[in-house]
């Protein structure tokens, strides 16, 4: 056993103990009480495993710099972004470690390869890494509205078009590595293909459907990290991008789950094709209320259940809506917030808009918990939210989100329906719930109401 | 091929691990668990600590993704750390 050999063994050993810590880590994540702790264990298991590998590096200039900016750059990024940006971070982030993947195995396309398994490997992290980065990019783009690009726009059917062809692009590749082995220009034309292909990938989906497509590419991040493990042979990256891919793969179980769809029918069909011909137009009349008979309803009121939606979040209402709800409650009124899993464009959005506002977590209820005791709730403040109170899920079989698990607001004693105009929700599907007989319809920006209820409560 | 085989055994092995950990995950810690998630997966950068350096080209992609990587590992740490700190119980 040589010095070099000695130094590699070691390094594995450490590989191993710090695997350990980032798979307590992320059990601890899981949990409310012990999340923080479980942040920091798995920071510590990634600074164990970096410093271990910084042992025996061949250009330490080259990686201090890089290493240097990626701290400053990060860290400038994560602690000055506002919470309300927290989605489009997220994708941002998840998209760099895609392309940090994509340039590993494109550096290891150019070292020495002994066989065709080592390419298929290099070309599926490429892929995975590329789709990853791109798709991220295109993620961030539309989650802070500044990419505006229509699904059906002939730009969004050209780029969808390349990632079908990158797809047959890559398993064609990886199937002719057994008779030769890929010139530089075939693996350039890969390269290429897969970044234009995660932008193809990511494109045509909406923004109700994010929420599913950030965990994806979560996951995906997570997957390609593995793949990058198995082709540098290293034991770490296999085992913290596996739980990775894991939890990704949860998360976009439990977003599909809530909007009762496949994950195939929201990557590839989206809402539009998948509508059937039930075009029942809601008849009725639409009973709008002021600000201040609202708030009369709502000072009379024992139990108040306040279910946000992506409204919420882009008239920036979180801070009043909390205000609203101390002052409920200082008035004897009990008041719990009502969050659907895929209310906003992420996981958990809602979650971390009320964390912001200082809405503590155990007022914030699940739709199987507050439905079955919808019938006590005197006041439902559904505040830019749609398709998760849209009573056409488990009443009109036709409709396009029918059996879609809904928070039903409908069976409250009073409805209240914050909202700009009477234009649908992201599903294109008219909303019954605003013709009910018990609902009152709150027009105007949500800041602007609530805040307006917040005075009427001061005087 | 059999060190491929052992290492796709620990890939398999990990994923169900990982599943099984985090099957009942609260949605409060849903944004949370993703950006951490997010962060591990910033582990591409001990990867990319061990590539060689042979060409101009392999020195630059290393560069690079010694770059991206680490600005996933600290943004994704620091950025759930924040929002962590923000969840309070009554």
């Amino acid at each position: 056993m040589n010095f070099i050999d000695n130094i590699s063994s070691f390094q594995n050993i450490i590989y191993i103990f710090s695997s350990i810590l980032f798979i307590s880590g992320i059990k601890m994540l899981g949990k409310e009480d012990t999340a923080v702790r479980g942040n920091f264990l798995s920071a510590l298991a990634m600074l164990i495993a970096v410093s271990v590998t910084l042992i025996n590096i061949f250009n330490p200039l080259l990686i201090i710099i890089g290493i240097s900016i990626g701290a400053l750059v990060g860290s400038l990024i994560a602690l000055k972004v506002k919470m309300t940006s927290i989605p489009e971070m997220v994708a941002l982030f998840n998209g760099f470690g895609g392309l940090a993947t994509f340039f590993i195995a494109w550096s290891e396309f150019n070292s020495s390869i002994d066989n065709s398994f080592q390419y298929i490997l290099i070309m599926l992290t490429v892929y995975i890494g590329g789709v990853t980065f791109s798709g991220s990019i295109i993620a961030y783009g539309k989650l802070s509205e500044r990419l505006k690009i229509a699904k059906t726009s002939i730009i969004t059917k050209l780029f969808t078009t390349i990632f079908y062809i990158s797809l047959v692009y890559l398993f064609y590749s990886a199937a002719l590595t057994e008779i030769f082995i890929p010139t530089f220009d075939f693996f350039t034309i890969l390269l290429v293909l897969t970044l234009l292909g995660g932008v193809g990938f990511v494109l045509p989906i909406g923004g109700g459907d994010m929420p599913v497509v950030i965990s994806l590419l979560n996951s995906f991040s997570g997957i390609a990290a593995a793949f990058a493990g198995l082709l540098l042979l290293n034991n770490v990256l296999i085992v913290a991008g596996s739980l990775v891919g894991a939890s990704g793969l949860i998360l976009t179980i439990i977003m599909a789950k809530a909007m009762n769809r496949s994950i195939g029918n929201i990557l590839f069909v989206g809402y539009a094709a998948s509508s059937p011909s039930s075009k029942s137009e809601e008849t009725g009349e639409v009973k709008p209320i002021n600000v201040s008979d609202a708030y009369l309803i709502l000072e009379n009121a024992n139990s108040v259940l306040v279910i946000p939606g992506y409204g919420m979040a882009v008239a920036q209402a979180q801070h009043v809506v909390r205000e609203l709800g101390e002052l409920l409650e200082s008035n004897g009124t009990e008041v719990k917030y009502g969050i659907h899993p895929v209310a906003g464009r992420m996981p958990g959005h809602m979650n971390v808009l009320l964390a912001e506002a200082n809405v503590p977590y155990d007022v914030l209820v699940e739709p199987e918990d507050v439905n079955p005791m919808m019938d006590t709730v005197d006041v439902a403040v559904v505040i830019g939210a749609n398709d998760v109170v849209n009573p056409s899920a488990t009443e009109e079989p036709g409709s396009p989100i029918y059996g879609m698990p809904i928070i039903e607001a409908h069976n409250a004693r009073t409805v209240f329906v914050l909202k700009r105009s009477m234009s649908s929700g992201f599903a294109g599907v008219q909303n019954p719930l605003f013709f009910k007989e018990n609902t009152r319809m709150l027009f105007g920006d949500a800041k602007d109401s609530i805040g307006g209820l917040v005075s009427e409560f001061k005087e | 091929m059999e060190t491929y085989i052992l290492l796709g055994f620990v890939l398999i092995l990990s994923i169900y691990l990982g599943l099984e950990l985090i099957s009942k995950v609260p949605s409060t810690l849903h944004t949370p668990l993703m950006s951490g998630a997010n962060a591990i997966s910033g582990i591409a950068l001990v990867g990319a600590l061990s590539l060689g350096s042979d060409t101009q080209l392999q020195e630059i992609l290393a560069f690079l993704a010694v770059t991206f990587a680490s600005i996933n590992v600290f943004g994704g740490y620091l950025v759930t750390n924040r929002m962590l700190r923000m969840f309070k119980k009554k």
